[in-house]
């Protein structure tokens, strides 16, 4: 069984809606669609406030390289153009649109057959993929054209798929896997040609016995794709330990993954790129896990950009009496939201909702030196001593241990028997570190 | 509408605590304790109870009135110190020598440093060297083991395996002349021997080792490196010259290598961090180990070189750094 070789935890599962197909929700009253949904620049608005959008239309545009294009998920008027609360927790601007009904903009291929052929080049896949404003889906929503866009001097060789779905709780991968295997299988074939690789692995946890037969089964028929179960372990899914996993060469610290000659995407990332490049659909929309001990019913919700967080909710049973915490992501990675409207983005793979006992940390305690954050850091790196450094603001010394290596997966902080901070620290001394790097460029 | 509570990842946390590892090296500590009790007998059962009831109450005295902080007796780390400093003493030792040593263990070795967690040496250690060095003649007035006895007083002492050999060889006696003196093999093994109550058995002391690495409380690098060293270590004086050193099957099991190497030296607060780290703390304590035993004035040395390792722990830590990912590339 493939997986990689350095720390890493095992957290219960928990996975509810594995089973709950893919359901379409119903269009909400309004939805703000935030204008930084992606790493990089925010777009800039192209549409005015009182404007009438269609569904699929352009309304803000990425303008610098690393950037993505932003569309209208619904037709109706555009009320204002203002701040909003995103997951991040942090006001950004956002597109807020009166929904009014669902018309399409003519260009888009709404139909549900299968298009296999792609006569596009290299160079028109990326610009179909930059245009569309595909990021990456599976949390970080990296501008996916960017990616695609392999830098000059370096060569591509493996196009890896993540399926891994490592987090606990999220299963949206996984329906994704199950219902739209031939599209994925498409996704991947146009982005192989996209990178120019003849060879592509899809990693699948195995905890996923069903997409793994699945995707085995429909692989035979495409050249060069391969399926490979992986062991149970988060984080399967970091991009650097996926490749560790799949082809067994570590990225370089400080590096890209280009630098192993690969290129990570995740699974729906790439049913995106499929929709976009075969059925010109730009990303308006995103598969999103609603689950949490007290969710009546988890679900797996095909819900539209902009949506707000409470009406997944409420699809899925309601909010429960007792919410004491909504999380974006996953629960190790995910990000806690301050309130119940903050929109779903391009890169909210889940909603979780944890009941009020589950929502406080537990009472920290004096550092024992079990050494369990040491012998679990994926990375190798030592995050007592990170964070005490950072606490002490020993940014120099922070940086010599290698801090900026830190892929914020959590597993220290899940494991430490005194409940430490530990990522929290972390997080602080690469921000400061990040900016000391910065300034001496 | 509810509020709701926002923090940083992770949302989720592993069902592990300081408490659940203290109680888990007490439940792997009980067939040491049982084999105690069985060979040294009512004075044995005595012994562990003052030990770790003295301990409990200087924990809180100081917690309670001299730093005026939250009491955390029950954290376990108070009973784990009792227990392994009664295992450090001999079964006849009196009392009143016990509630010293563990005043000294508790308030020097743990509490001064501002409590579980920040003290550099082991605080059992830090007792039993106190007393060792304090009262000589009780330390090292060691009962003969008779099982299920209940006699508190008169029993038979005598010098431990260790003492033997040291003394003798130090005589001029050829080992061979000497090894007739000493328990049989299979003996040492089990436990039946003079020597501190809890270190006399090997066996139950791995069985509650194999119990913790089970648990994943302590990792093999530690105890494997520290017996390894002192087998590899004596072994090779052994082939040099089986008349003046012992073999070394002998030193593993004898005196208080088991019992150091299995808990005291595998004490996360005062050991290192990283694997590497670990390997030359073990390699460490066991080549300082051999040469108070061989060459020192003391017959044992595992409590004195466990503690001298605990001095080198924040260098150790400091130059050992666990290989990163990526640093090295091997791209096939």
């Amino acid at each position: 069984m493939k997986t990689f070789k350095t720390g890493g935890v095992h957290p219960p599962e928990k996975k509810f809606s594995e089973n709950q197909p893919i359901e379409v929700l119903p269009l909400p009253e309004t939805v703000s669609i935030p204008l930084s949904q992606h790493l990089g620049a925010p777009a800039v608005p192209v549409i005015n406030k009182g404007d009438k959008v269609k569904t699929g239309q352009l309304i803000a545009k990425g303008e610098s390289f690393i950037s993505a294009n932003i569309h209208s998920s619904v037709t109706g008027t555009v009320t204002k153009i203002d701040d909003v609360i995103d997951a991040s927790g942090y006001r950004k601007k956002a597109v807020i649109i009166k929904v009014e009904e669902d018309q399409w903009d003519e260009s888009i291929d709404t139909s549900d057959t299968l298009k296999k052929d792609c006569d596009l080049t290299s160079e028109d896949i990326v610009k179909k993929v930059n245009q569309m404003g595909i990021v990456g889906m599976g949390g970080a929503a990296f501008p996916s054209h960017v990616k695609l866009s392999v830098p000059k001097g370096k060569k591509a060789e493996y196009l890896l798929i993540n399926g891994a779905e490592c987090e606990p709780y999220l299963t949206s991968d996984h329906r994704l896997m199950l219902e739209k295997g031939e599209e994925l299988m498409v996704g991947i074939t146009i982005k192989m040609k996209a990178l120019g690789v003849n060879k592509s692995v899809i990693g699948i946890e195995k905890n996923k016995p069903d997409a793994i037969e699945y995707l085995c089964e429909l692989a035979k028929e495409y050249e060069g794709i391969t399926v490979e179960p992986l062991k149970v372990k988060y984080p399967q899914g970091g991009e650097k330990q996926l490749i560790k996993a799949l082809v067994n060469r570590e990225v370089p610290s400080g590096k890209l993954p280009i630098e192993v000659g690969c290129i990570v995407h995740n699974v729906g990332t790439t049913f995106a790129v499929y929709e976009a490049v075969q059925k010109n659909k730009p990303l308006i929309e995103r598969v999103v896990t609603v689950t949490g001990i007290n969710i009546e019913k988890p679900s797996n919700l095909l819900a539209r950009i902009g949506t707000p967080v409470s009406a997944i909710i409420e699809a899925a049973g309601g909010i429960p009496s007792n919410t004491g915490k909504v999380v974006s992501g996953g629960p190790m990675m995910g990000k806690a939201l301050s309130n119940f409207e903050a929109p779903v983005t391009k890169g909210t793979s889940g909603i979780l909702v944890f009941p009020k006992e589950a929502s406080q940390r537990v009472t920290q305690l004096n550092c024992i030196r079990c050494a369990k954050c040491v012998n679990t850091c994926p990375m190798t790196l030592e995050p007592y001593l990170l964070a005490l450094l950072s606490d002490k603001k020993r940014y120099e010394m922070c940086e010599n241990n290698m801090i900026m290596d830190c892929i914020e997966c959590g597993s220290c902080h899940y494991v430490c028997p005194s409940g430490r901070p530990l990522l929290d620290n972390i997080r602080v001394g690469k921000a400061k570190v990040g900016q000391v790097i910065r300034e001496r460029k | 509408m509810s509020l709701l509570t926002v923090s940083g990842s992770p949302h989720v946390h592993a069902d592990d605590s300081v408490r659940k590892i203290m109680y888990g090296v007490i439940i792997s500590l009980v067939p040491a304790m049982l084999v105690s009790f069985y060979f040294f007998g009512l004075g044995a059962l005595i012994i562990t109870l003052t030990a770790v009831v003295s301990c409990l109450v200087f924990e809180f005295l100081i917690q309670k009135y001299l730093i005026k902080g939250p009491v955390t007796i029950w954290d376990g780390s108070a009973i784990i110190t009792g227990v392994l400093l009664a295992f450090n003493v001999p079964s006849n030792l009196p009392l009143w020598i016990v509630v010293v040593g563990s005043f000294v263990a508790i308030g020097m070795g743990k509490m001064t440093f501002g409590g579980l967690g920040k003290n550099p040496f082991n605080p059992a250690l830090v007792g039993r060297v106190f007393m060792m060095i304090s009262f000589p003649v009780q330390m090292t007035t060691w009962p003969k083991p008779i099982p299920l006895s209940t006699q508190l007083t008169d029993v038979v002492t005598g010098p431990t395996a260790l003492a033997v050999i040291k003394d003798g060889v130090g005589r001029g006696e050829k080992v061979s002349q000497l090894l007739p003196k000493v328990p049989e093999y299979t003996d040492l093994f089990i436990g039946n021997m003079g020597g501190s109550l809890g270190e006399v058995s090997a066996i139950a002391l791995i069985l509650g080792g194999l119990y913790m690495l089970l648990r994943k409380i302590i990792t093999w690098h530690i105890p494997v490196s520290f017996i390894g060293s002192v087998f590899i270590f004596t072994g090779i004086m052994w082939l040099v010259n089986p008349e003046i050193y012992i073999d070394p099957v002998f030193h593993l099991i004898t005196g208080g290598l088991m019992l150091g190497a299995i808990y005291m030296a595998t004490d996360m607060v005062t050991s290192p961090m990283t694997p590497a780290g670990m390997l030359i703390f073990g390699v460490g304590c066991g080549i300082l180990t051999v040469v108070i035993r061989v060459f020192g004035a003391y017959p044992e040395g595992v409590s004195f070189a466990i503690l001298i390792m605990n001095a080198f722990v924040p260098i150790i830590d400091r130059s050992f750094k666990p290989k990163r990912f990526g640093e090295e590339v091997k791209n096939g």
